[in-house]
Order: C-alpha cells, then structure tokens, then sequence
C-alpha cells in the first residue's frame, strides 16, 4: 500500500518533470546561469534591463532569420554571414551616397535585397548538394565568401568599384578603411518611436515594432501553402518528394528568404551600433545569432519565434552580465574579457550537448 | 477503342544494366477487381510497381519496354505526379507519412486546399493560406468512407501502426480520380485485428468501383480478399488463376517451384556422425536491425554441417548472422561450445572462431580502394595480431608475409585478377566475393557465415564461390552458416535449411523436401497447415 503510493508519487513527479520542466531544460539552465551571474556582476538592474531591451531589439530580427531554414530542415544556417554581407554592402553605398535618415535606411533594404537573393540562392545551390551535412558547409561557406568579400573591398574598392567619398577609402585610394561610421543612419530606426518609461531605460519601440511584424509574418507565413511545404520538406525530404513537392526548389527558397532576413537584420543591427567595422561586423553574426536560438530552447530541427525572443533575452543578458562577474569573481579583468568569448562558444557547446541528451531521453 | 479493362499492362520488359528483371509481363485488371500479385522476392513484383508509378529509378536505368494502357490509353506514365493524375495511388510497404503533422495534414500532403489573400495575388499562389477548415471536413469524409473513428486533428506519431496504414488509404481515397490503388505488403505491418479491419475496407473500397492490386506474402489473404490472381517468378508471369479454383498449397509451389539446371542441383541428404553435437546455440535472440528484425529466434547449428537459412525479404533471416556477429543491437543468448558469447562485441566473436562475410560486400565488405592483400589481412592485423613484427618496439605490417599469404589465396580460391596488388574495386563480383571468404578464412574460424553470397554475380561465379563453401566444409570441416534470399541455392547446397518467419523459426527443412513445404513455410503457413 506505502509502496504503491510512493510509486504513484514518483509517477506523478516524474510526469511533471516531463511536461514541464524536460522541454524547456536548455532556457531553464540558462536561466539559472543568468541568475548566479547577475547575483555576482553586482551590476545595477536597471542597467542590466536597459541594455538587454537595447539588444534584443538590435539582435532579434537576426535571430529569427535563423528559423526558416531550420523549419525546411537544412538546420542551423550558418550562411546567415552572406546575408549580413548583403546588409553591410547596402550600407557603404548609402553612407558614399550620404543619404541620411529613415530615407538611407530604406534604400539600404532596397539594395541589399537584390544581393541576397543573389547570395541566398547560390547558399541555396551549394547546400542542396550536399545535403545531411549543411550546417558545417554553411559555416565553411561562409569563411569562403568572407574571403572573397575581403579581395571586393580591399583590392577593388576604389579602382574597380568607384567611391564618391573618399574619406571611406584607405590613404592610398584604394581598399575601403577598416571602420566606418555610420553617423548617417545611426538610430535612424531606434529614434523614429523610443519612450523611456523609467530613468535609465529606453525602449526604441519602432525597432521592436519591427521585430513583432516579422514575427506575425513568420507566423501567417508558415500557414500558407509554401509554408506548409517548407514544413514538409523539413520533416521528411523523401515523403515529400513521392507526394510531388519539388524538394531542392523549397529549400533554396528557404535559404533565400533566410539571407534576405539576416540582411535586413544586420542593417539594423548597424543603425544601433553606430559604427561599421568594414571587415569583421559579420564575422560573428552567424555564430552569435545560432547560440542565442539554441539557447532559447531551439534544436536544428525545430525553432520558433518565441524561443528565438528567449534565446536573445538570455545571451545577450549572459554576455552583459559575464565579464563583470567574472571579473568579481576572480579579480581578473583580463578573466572578465575571455569569460565574454569561452561564454559565445561554450553556449553553443552546451546548448548542443543539452539538445543531445534531451533527444536520448526521448527515446 | 474502349476495353472492359482499366489497366492493362502489356508486354512489360526491363533491364536493369543487362540483368534482364522482367520478361514480358502481362496483367490485366477490371474497374473494381481486387487482383492478387504474388512471388518471392526478386520475381520483379517492385519492379513492376515502379514502372506503373513513373518512379524516377525506372527512368534513370533506361526505361522500358512495353505498354501501360489506362481506360484503353497507353498512358505511360513518367513521373509519380503522371502517375497520380492517371488515377493510379499506391500505399507504399514503408509510411508515407510526416510523424509530426495531424491526420489531417498527412491526407492533404501536397493537395491542401488555400484560399487567396491580398498577398498571394500579388506574389503567387504559393503564398496562398491554406484553408484548414474545409481540408479537416474533406478528411473526415475519406475517414468516414474506410469507417475509421479518428480525429483527423490528431499528431500522427504516436498512433498505432494500423491507424498510419489506413490514413495512407484515406490519402489516397481522398483524390477524386482515384481509379486503381496499389497495395504494397500493406499487412506486414499490423496486427491480426488491424489486419481483419483492413481486408473489410479492402472489399468497401473495390465495392466504390476502386480496382485494387493487392501484393502480399501472406497467401491466405490473397485467397480470402482477391478475385484473381497473377503468380510472377523471376520476371516472368508463370500463372493466372481465378481465385475460386486456387488454394495456398498450389500458390506456393507456383511460387517457389524452379526448373532445376546444372547450377541448381538439390543436395542429396548426408549423414552426420553426430547429431547432437551442437556447435551453436541461439537462445530467445532478438536482432534489432532495421528491416530484418529477428524476434526472439531459437536455432541450433550442428558441427560440421552447411545450415542454409532462407525465408523472404524482411522477416529477419539477414538480421540472424549480423546479430551473432554483434553488429546490430542484440538480446538473447548465445552459446558456442557450451560457452556463452558476449553480446554486441564483434572483437570477442571473431576471437571465439566465428568469422562473417557481410552481404553489403561494397558497402563494408571491403576496402574497395585498397588492394587484394591488404583486403585479405586487415582482418587478422586488426584481431589475431598476425602479418605484425616488432621492430624497434613499433608494430609494423610484415608486408613480404601477407604477399606469401595472399599469393597462396589467390591460387586456394581461384581469384581472377592480375596480382595481389590489384585494388579490389577493379574485381568482378564474384572475385570481391572470393576476396571476402579470403579474408574470413584468415582469421581461422570454426564457423563461417556468409551471407547473400551470390548476390549481384554472375552464374557462372555463383557456381564456384557455392563450391568453394562447399570444399571449406568438407576438406577443412567448418561449420558453415548461409543466408541467402535465392532458396534453390540454399537447396543445393546446405544439409538442413531453416526457413525465418516474422523474425522467428518457422521450421527446418531437408533440402529435398517439396516445393510446397518450402512455399508454405516462406509465407509463414506451414504451422497453421498443421494445426487445422
């Protein structure tokens, strides 16, 4: 009698474990982690929220370009990086061109539309071709085009490419100079609606206006008929070819409107930072954007907005609360820097390595 | 010109690279007959169905030749969409299903309805909104019509095996032109009751005026769902029986039996000294390999014997070696020489004296970019420490003693090639297969089992490496253990043959016991004959 209900107990804990503790382990443990972190950074809430507030609407629009492919199944698109590339290209044209404002910011869309759709569509070829393994392609792709990005506007730039301002330009008139500012479109988004509801803390409200209507699109987009293909595809390629959809064309879609996005989210990314380091803003984006959607409970087989929202929320609190704790902690601020950098990859080490587990259990 | 017929497939003819797979192959079906295809594996039964279905791999190998005639039309269809817009569905033996959709999603894959929106009249009607309501409403219908309790807005992981099978069906009864519906092995996968429930909406739907072409092995079936029934045995139509005049026993001999040639002699029965002298024993095993699952299998090998294991595709004989062997996830016991095996550690088994040759001969059989030689050794190197010498405390290959060794294979076993340095790779199949038994042979075991060894050689071949095992058993007395889907090999071979059923024993046969044994015990019949 004891025993049955100490087993009924057991079954129920065990049930509650399940339901709600075991899918969301991987944001429970960072949670967590931001908890201790924040208790030892000694750092004042108001401004551990005003900045987080200031990096989720700066970083959310990135993050969430991320979740189309993964929904079509090609995982993780580290590819992102060519999309950030598109943005940044887009970028110096407006700042030669000096059109300033809300007006350079639109045009800066305008332009990098069309490249990445370039770029997107050739990610698209590359990773069609190599399917199984288009995560660690995508990222290695990425290097590649970084190079080929760096011979453009370092050799070209300048001779072949012509620029009208140049300041822009390196002393000798050739290659573009390694950072940029971007004085011309700075806050050109955050400050078209901002409220500071309390001292210390502001809400650039148009930026996360922005971040909402792409989440409502994502939505109502996955309720189409393309939508429900790309989900198809992403659950299982060969079914859905026996039942007609043409596989490789909806994934090279998938990986097209993924660097579209991340295009556009790297513009405003830039409008917020302010400055462009014309040879390494993009570097990291990839790998930044991946480790907060895992973070917020994604695995490369399924991701939705919130749990990029979440993902964003937790690094970037993470990242701002790290250092300083680290530096508390070990009286180091050295220690504080390369706490910033091990936190970046061992997230992803461990976010990874949360999604294994989970899975073994599932079985 | 109008035919009482709705398909009629005429004079079918394919090659696969000059392996000639079907030799014109004839089948006619009525609006609303259920048309029963049987015949053991590699009778060409998928073959036939991926040329009705316009599957890529039949027009990818060069076509064929012959006619697909719908409604008196060749129609001819080359893709599954042609395929699907004739009228022709199929269930296939593996789900077509997405585990993570609704029932609903699964009957409309690729045929949702949408509705338009300010959107897609711009950018396309890709980006139409899918219309959820009327899909759920046109789903019920097709649940309706099979009488299926199911709410189609359930997930479909998690469902019983039966109730994917009849969603599959739904899909399929679901398009408006559905004229003629495949059936691919569609009780293998259920349950007894399933099993009853779906023979009962087999009839309903040929009643709706649905043609049916039901493939199974399970022979009883046939019998009580079908009208007619068309026998093929290796590419060939052998018979065409009305289903009123047939009954098992001669379905299983139309089905198995063979014109014997010179390859195929059937083994005389030999005497074994010792009959209880049992080499190995398979108690309660179960194999968890995906596609040949063995489930909970009882065997014992005699000393010195050639056991011949057969049984058809799927019902788990290939699981059999690859689990003694550790391969594949194995429960159960097995002992050696009264000695238990450990399970799962392919190192302990080839130490115990059990050597395999695999029956993915390119796939992990061999090195295929390494040499003859290096084939032939890597096997002892690896487990015996043989072909190794010390040399300033480093392990090094003893190169010039696995050229002698190799040399003398080359010679035991007849392998045609121009030196032990040629790369395997390079060899005709029935020389990969020899380089195989080679290299099993090096590690001296007791108990050889090979598995589809004739698989993919040619006649010629297949009469030397049958040979070659046969000389191994008798000059050396090994225990030889051969799986093979090819029974008339098995017959003329082995001194006993285990028949595999559903991943257990179904029985033991003498390999000149008849054809309607063999036929019977393969559809998994023999035990019920017995019993009623």
């Amino acid at each position: 009698m004891d025993n049955n209900v100490k087993t009924q107990e057991v079954k129920n804990k065990n049930e509650f474990f399940e339901k709600y503790i075991f899918p969301y382990a991987v944001p429970i443990v960072f949670l967590v982690l931001c908890g201790i972190g924040f208790y030892y950074s000694g750092l004042h809430y108001t401004f551990v929220l005003n900045e987080v507030i200031g990096r989720l609407a700066r970083n959310s629009f990135l993050v969430i370009s991320l979740i189309i492919p993964v929904i079509a199944g090609l995982g993780l698109n580290f590819g992102i990086v060519l999309g950030a590339m598109a943005g940044q290209i887009a970028l110096f044209f407006v700042t030669d061109y000096a059109v300033k404002g809300i007006a350079g910011l639109l045009l800066a869309f305008v332009i990098s539309t069309p490249l990445a759709i370039i770029f997107g569509y050739l990610t698209g070829q590359v990773l069609n071709k190599s399917k199984g393994r288009e995560m660690i392609t995508s990222m290695i792709l990425g290097f590649f085009a970084n190079g080929i990005y760096q011979l453009v506007f370092l050799v070209m730039a300048g001779t072949i490419i012509p620029f009208k301002n140049k300041d822009l330009l390196l002393s000798t008139g050739v290659g573009l100079k390694n950072s940029m500012d971007l004085a011309g479109v700075r806050y050109a988004l955050d400050d078209l609606w901002k409220i500071r509801p309390f001292t210390g803390i502001a809400v650039p409200i148009s930026t996360l206006i922005v971040v909402g209507i792409l989440c409502v699109a994502l939505t109502w987009f996955l309720k189409t008929k393309l939508g429900q293909e790309m989900r198809t595809v992403g659950q299982d390629m060969h079914v859905a070819g026996v039942a007609g959809i043409d596989v490789d064309k909806t994934r090279t879609i998938a990986v097209i409107i993924s660097t579209v996005l991340a295009a556009w989210g790297q513009i405003i990314f830039l409008q917020n930072i302010g400055t462009l380091n014309t040879y390494g803003s993009h570097e990291q984006v990839g790998l930044f954007a991946v480790a907060s959607l895992l973070i917020g409970g994604a695995s490369i087989k399924k991701a939705t907005y919130g749990q990029a929202l979440i993902g964003t929320f937790l690094f970037h609190m993470l990242f701002i609360i790290s250092p300083m704790a680290g530096q508390n902690l070990m009286g180091d601020s050295q220690i504080g820097e390369f706490f910033r950098v091990f936190v970046a990859y061992g997230v992803i080490g461990l976010a990874l390595l949360l999604h294994a587990w989970q899975d073994k259990n599932k079985k | 010109m109008t035919t009482e017929y709705l398909l009629q497939i005429k004079n079918i003819v394919k090659d696969y690279s000059g392996n000639r797979v079907l030799k014109g192959v004839n089948i006619n079906i009525k609006p609303g007959e259920i048309h029963g295809l049987v015949g053991e594996n590699g009778a060409g039964k998928s073959t036939l169905m991926n040329i009705l279905f316009g599957m890529p791999v039949i027009h990818n190998t060069g076509g064929y030749e012959g006619d697909i005639i719908i409604d008196g039309k060749v129609a001819n269809p080359k893709t599954p969409r042609e395929a699907m817009d004739l009228g022709i569905g199929m269930v296939h033996q593996e789900f077509m299903l997405i585990p993570g959709f609704t029932v609903t999603e699964n009957i409309k894959l690729n045929r949702e309805i949408t509705k338009s929106n300010v959107i897609s009249r711009v950018l396309g009607p890709k980006l139409e909104t899918l219309d959820f309501k009327s899909m759920r409403k046109d789903s019920r219908e097709a649940l309706d019509k099979l009488g299926m309790d199911l709410d189609e807005r359930e997930i479909v992981e998690g469902l019983p095996v039966g109730f994917m099978q009849f969603i599959e069906i739904a899909r399929e009864i679901d398009k408006d032109n559905l004229k003629l519906l495949v059936f691919d092995e569609p009780t293998a996968v259920l349950a007894e009751s399933e099993a009853d429930t779906f023979l009962k909406v087999v009839k309903k739907l040929s009643d709706l005026g649905i043609a049916i072409l039901f493939i199974s092995h399970r022979l009883d079936e046939i019998i009580e769902v079908t009208d007619n029934i068309t026998v093929l045995r290796d590419g060939e139509v052998v018979s065409y029986l009305k289903t009123k005049e047939a009954n098992v026993n001669q379905i299983a001999e139309l089905m198995v039996g063979r014109k014997l040639d010179n390859v195929n002699t059937i083994k005389k029965a030999r005497e074994i000294e010792n009959k209880d002298d049992y080499i190995l024993e398979l108690k309660n095993v179960s194999v968890d390999m995906p596609g040949e699952r063995v489930k909970g299998l009882n065997l014992k090998v005699r000393r010195g014997e050639i056991l011949g294991i057969g049984g058809l595709g799927g019902q788990g004989k290939i699981g059999i070696a690859n689990g003694i062997m550790g391969l594949y996830k194995t429960t159960g016991e097995i002992i050696k020489d009264g000695k238990k095996l450990p399970l799962n550690q392919p190192k302990e088994v080839l130490d115990a004296g059990i050597a395999f040759v695999t029956e993915d001969r390119r796939g992990v059989g061999l090195l295929l970019e390494n040499s003859i030689e290096e084939n032939i050794a890597i096997s002892a190197l690896q487990i015996k420490d043989r072909f190794i010498k010390k040399l300033a405390g480093m392990n090094i290959m003893a190169k010039k003693e696995i050229r002698e060794y190799a040399l003398k294979m080359i010679e035991e076993l007849d392998i045609r090639c121009t030196g032990p340095r040629q790369l395997t790779g390079q060899l005709s199949g029935g020389n990969q297969q020899k380089v195989c038994i080679a290299r099993a042979l090096t590690l001296e075991p007791d108990i050889i089992m090979v598995s589809e060894p004739t698989r993919g050689i040619d006649v010629g071949a297949k009469k030397i490496v049958l040979d070659l095992l046969k000389k191994l058993n008798e000059e050396l007395g090994m225990t030889v253990i051969i799986t093979s889907s090819e029974l008339a090999e098995l017959r003329s071979i082995s001194d006993r043959i285990a028949i595999i059923f559903e991943g257990k024993l179904e029985g033991i046969l003498e390999p000149d016991a008849s054809d309607v044994d063999f036929g019977l015990m393969m559809a998994g019949e023999y035990g019920k004959g017995e019993v009623s």
